[in-house]
């Protein structure tokens, strides 16, 4: 028979024959969501209320991480947000860029703001970082906060830091954050290569209560 | 019945013909998994070792997260540093690629300043990378951070990783330190460890946590 609703535990013959789900039992602060894996895709997005995407007003922040992005072709891993689940990745950001970089046999080292990687109320997708390199051995990870992306009053803030081999094989350390700027509902992220496809990686989304 | 809890440890608890309690349920704590603390005591080295200890630094997570709190170095004008294995511990000597910048400010309101820092980086090193330099060991004086380790069981990729860090100068300043980069290997690493450059760990935690994708 079934002892508690939603068949939180099971009881045959007066034993515990099995624990099938927890429900609201513990859980913690940071809970998983989705998981999409890149194989040869054009996008990987994330849509409140699609395949088991939560994506509004249940967390008040949001993380994605992503590891292991390895493009098809040299190119910017990117990023942009819907106000309407996805029809249409072009809302209006205004950014903030800058990065460190030192390469392999002392071919350089810098810290620096980059203007040319950066959005003012640009509806573009926004670079994680420039060239990333798809030698075999090449990807990109990191993790991108997205704050109450289901306000309707404010803007919706986020940041990122990321690390990816540079395809002139650069280690590059990627400090980004600006806003949506809209005060619509952020109900879905979508994330690219600039031109090309994501060869493989994969990306998670985590509600954080 | 009366019997005792069932399992160990003691997850349900049994009375009278039915469940008196839930006490704890292990695998349902969320998605970030606190795997092992190690604490130092005049510590030369913390090593996080797969397999040793409790240690899961595997392809069980695909990313694991390191938070360094109190590091408190018995020697002035140290760093706290770090290094990958692929040999279970034999040897603590990947060659890492990274980044160095920090900022900092003093309490006399000199040294401000935001810089890249090519003492601090790699360049295909197999030396210990740094988390913090120049801490001082004043009994008032620790550091704090974290490190980002991303899939460090791939066989396919390099090992990228970024850290954090926040230390109490020895000049009595505040530092900031940032480093990223990857270990240059497409072999599994399977341990890290901590040190500082020169002189034991006097006194903090280093705690592992694995970050689940299911």
């Amino acid at each position: 028979m079934t002892l508690v609703n939603r068949q939180l535990i099971k009881l045959n013959n007066r034993g515990v024959r099995n624990v099938t789900t927890f429900g609201s039992v513990g859980g913690g602060s940071m809970t998983f969501i989705k998981k999409l894996t890149a194989s040869a895709s054009a996008t990987l997005s994330f849509v409140d209320g699609a395949s088991d995407v939560v994506l509004d007003s249940t967390y008040k922040e949001y993380m994605f991480t992503f590891k292991d992005i390895h493009p098809a072709s040299e190119s910017t891993f990117s990023f942009n947000g819907s106000i309407d689940s996805g029809s249409n990745y072009n809302v209006a950001k205004t950014t903030t860029l800058f990065n460190a970089y030192s390469g392999e046999g002392g071919t350089g080292t810098d810290l620096g703001y980059r203007t040319g990687e950066d959005l003012a109320q640009g509806t573009g997708f926004q670079g994680f970082s420039s060239d990333y390199g798809n030698d075999n051995d090449q990807i990109g990870c990191g993790y991108l906060h997205l704050f109450n992306p289901s306000s309707t009053t404010f803007v919706k803030h986020f940041i990122s830091r990321s690390t990816n081999t540079h395809k002139d094989n650069y280690a590059l350390d990627v400090h980004i954050s600006g806003y949506f700027n809209t005060t619509s509902a952020i109900d879905a992220i979508q994330f690219k290569m600039a031109s090309g496809n994501l060869d493989v990686g994969d990306i998670c989304l985590y509600g954080i209560k | 019945m009366g019997r005792g809890p069932v399992g160990a440890p003691a997850i349900i608890r049994y009375g009278n013909n039915s469940l008196a309690s839930v006490d704890d349920v292990s695998g349902i704590n969320g998605s970030m998994t606190l795997i092992k603390t190690l604490t130092a005591s005049s510590s030369s080295t913390l090593d996080f070792v797969d397999g040793t200890n409790d240690v899961v630094l595997d392809n069980t997570y695909p990313i694991y997260l390191f938070k360094c709190i109190g590091i408190h170095p018995a020697t002035n004008d140290t760093g706290l540093q770090w290094n990958m294995t692929i040999d279970g511990g034999s040897n603590w000597n990947v060659s890492k690629m990274s980044t160095a910048f920090r900022s900092r400010h003093a309490e006399d309101n000199s040294y401000a300043v935001l810089e890249y820092r090519t003492g601090e980086d790699l360049d295909l090193s197999t030396n210990h990378q740094w988390i913090t330099a120049g801490q001082g060991n004043g009994n008032d004086e620790d550091g704090a951070g974290e490190l980002w380790l991303f899939n460090p069981s791939s066989t396919t990729f390099v090992k990228h990783f970024m850290s954090t860090s926040i230390m109490y100068y020895e000049i009595n300043a505040p530092f900031n330190w940032f480093m990223a980069g990857y270990g240059n290997t497409t072999s599994a690493v399977d341990g890290i460890q901590f040190k500082f450059n020169s002189g034991n760990i006097d006194a903090g935690q280093i705690k592992l946590y694995g970050i689940k994708d299911s």
